[in-house]
């Protein structure tokens, strides 16, 4: 570790000020879908750069790289957050969910096995982003109403699907949470009958 | 890919320790805390400080304490999101809940933080863009060059205020308490901000944003109503703040300030004199409304067409009053 790079081991409260110079790179342990990483990154590296570019994990993507489109969000501290506007810094010690870590072993997440099969994902750029956002909405509210889900998602823009598919897919993965063998109602499937 | 300048950063534990960083280095460091705004900015530009001061882990700048009965505190670098699931800005300051509820998306609440939103840098089409975009108008007077685009005439920056947050902490009559190396100060959250969007607070480049104090919530009904394009996402292009105490029937106090039409939040002085000593009735709501659309004087910088967002200031005024409604009526408006 470069000499002007002052880091404390350990974290808490009795952890005096920690600083970084901007040239030298930082070591790093990220928690990153339940397992340890060590990354040595640009102190002004944020996470989406770190997951994709030294992680490898590039299942984020790269949307407006503002805050503008949801595309990059990942989970933090299990909270739905964008990768784009993240200092990698700040993230040490927390646990990282992206939308590798969905998955349960070798079993898609319910949402993904639902989003594959009702087509809520057409290009599939935003898919990543709203699979954590609803992944964090079934964490905390396990049937939510259709005005639940549109507003969980309101901070992820997709340009292809018009957005019903994807509250219906969400709706059918939060039945199956409970049901394995629920299914996709009439009117999602076959559309509405006049 | 646009990516953060360099910077020094530094994550200070304490207060003190955040300010005497920040009295020694000067100018050029920022303090930050969700990023939120801070970031795009600095990956088009806007700002390049050489050192950052990272908040998070400052215990004492989150929270929410108080009651309704002593008023609140409410800790500047507390996460949006748990603001809006306080069970004491939600039943007690219901325009302030509002206010927050509206700001930008789920997923941005869940990091920036009320501070950040009450500091939130002034706005404007010709100023938020990427550095390319800026260098291809030559910039302007708020970033790397001297006209402004808006009103080439002008010798004052016309980047407006966007905050959500902030014309109804004016209205709730919030006090600021800004900590620096050289001691406390606290002052009325109406005068943190000046007409100027380029120089838009009175905060010192060496303050930091330490607490938000709101008054005892006893008798006041309050109100926000923000008009945007779209239901997420969006900063207002109108936003108005109602606040009223009611002694009876009879309005006792009333304040009114408009967000996103000025370079800072603006009073509606005349409106709220009109209803003092009257009853919030169909009548007095439209003659406030009548008083307080000729204070907004947009300029063509942000979304929709500029006389469609003067006029619609009468009306926003008008929900926002209609939403407060008299005491007792159902609304969940406060106490």
């Amino acid at each position: 570790m470069p000499q002007n790079v002052k880091r404390r081991r350990g974290r808490g409260r009795d952890s005096a000020a920690a600083s970084h110079s901007s040239r030298s790179k930082v070591h790093l342990r990220l928690r990153v879908n339940g397992e340890e990483q060590e990354v040595a990154c640009a102190p002004h590296s944020t996470l989406l750069e770190v997951l994709r570019e030294d992680l490898r994990l590039t299942g984020t993507k790269h949307g407006c790289e503002l805050g503008e489109c949801g595309t990059c969000t990942v989970l933090l501290d299990g909270r739905p957050q964008l990768s784009c506007l993240l200092l990698t810094l700040e993230c040490e010690g927390r646990p990282i969910v992206t939308v590798e870590g969905l998955a349960e072993g070798p079993r898609p997440h319910p949402l993904q096995i639902a989003f594959a099969e009702l087509g809520a994902a057409q290009c599939g750029y935003c898919t990543p982003g709203i699979l954590c956002a609803a992944r964090s909405l079934l964490d905390a509210r396990p049937s939510p109403t259709r005005q639940e889900i549109r507003e969980a998602l309101s901070g992820n823009l997709c340009r292809c699907t018009g957005y019903l598919k994807i509250f219906e897919a969400v709706e059918l993965a939060a039945r199956r949470m409970k049901d394995p063998a629920a299914q996709p109602s009439e009117e999602t499937l076959h559309g509405r009958r006049l | 890919m646009m990516r953060l300048p360099r910077f020094r950063y530094h994550a200070p534990a304490t207060l003190g320790e955040a300010a005497a960083i920040l009295q020694g280095e000067g100018s050029q460091a920022m303090v930050v805390a969700g990023g939120t705004d801070l970031y795009p900015n600095m990956k088009r530009r806007h700002q390049t400080p050489k050192t950052l001061i990272g908040l998070r882990k400052i215990d004492a700048l989150r929270g929410v304490k108080g009651s309704p009965a002593r008023g609140l505190w409410i800790g500047p670098a507390t996460i949006l999101t748990d603001l809006e699931e306080s069970a004491l800005v939600r039943e007690h300051y219901p325009g302030l809940y509002e206010a927050i509820h509206s700001i930008s998306t789920p997923i941005l609440r869940n990091m920036g933080t009320i501070g950040g939103n009450i500091c939130l840098d002034t706005r404007c089409n010709y100023y938020n863009q990427n550095y390319e975009w800026r260098r291809a108008i030559n910039f302007c007077m708020k970033c790397d060059g001297d006209t402004c685009w808006v009103a080439p005439g002008s010798d004052v920056c016309l980047a407006v205020s966007s905050s959500d947050t902030a014309p109804i902490l004016c209205a709730f009559g919030a006090r600021i308490q800004l900590v620096s190396k050289k001691g406390t100060r606290t002052i009325e959250a109406k005068d943190l901000y000046r007409r100027d969007g380029i120089d838009y607070l009175t905060k010192r480049s060496d303050e930091i944003l330490a607490g938000i104090t709101l008054p005892p919530a006893a008798r006041w009904r309050s109100s926000y109503r923000k008009l945007r394009r779209r239901e997420a996402f969006d900063f207002p292009v109108l936003g108005v703040a109602a606040c009223v105490r009611f002694d009876g029937e009879i309005v006792a106090e009333a304040r009114l300030w408009l967000g996103a039409v000025s370079m800072a939040p603006v009073e509606a002085a005349e409106a709220q004199a009109a209803l003092v000593g009257r009853r919030l009735t169909e009548e007095t709501i439209e003659e406030a409304a009548r008083l307080a659309y000729p204070l907004a004087k947009p300029v063509d910088n942000t979304d929709f067409g500029l006389r469609w967002r003067k006029e619609m200031t009468r009306h926003f005024v008008r929900e926002a009053l209609l939403e407060v409604g008299p005491p007792g009526s159902p609304s969940g408006r406060g106490n």
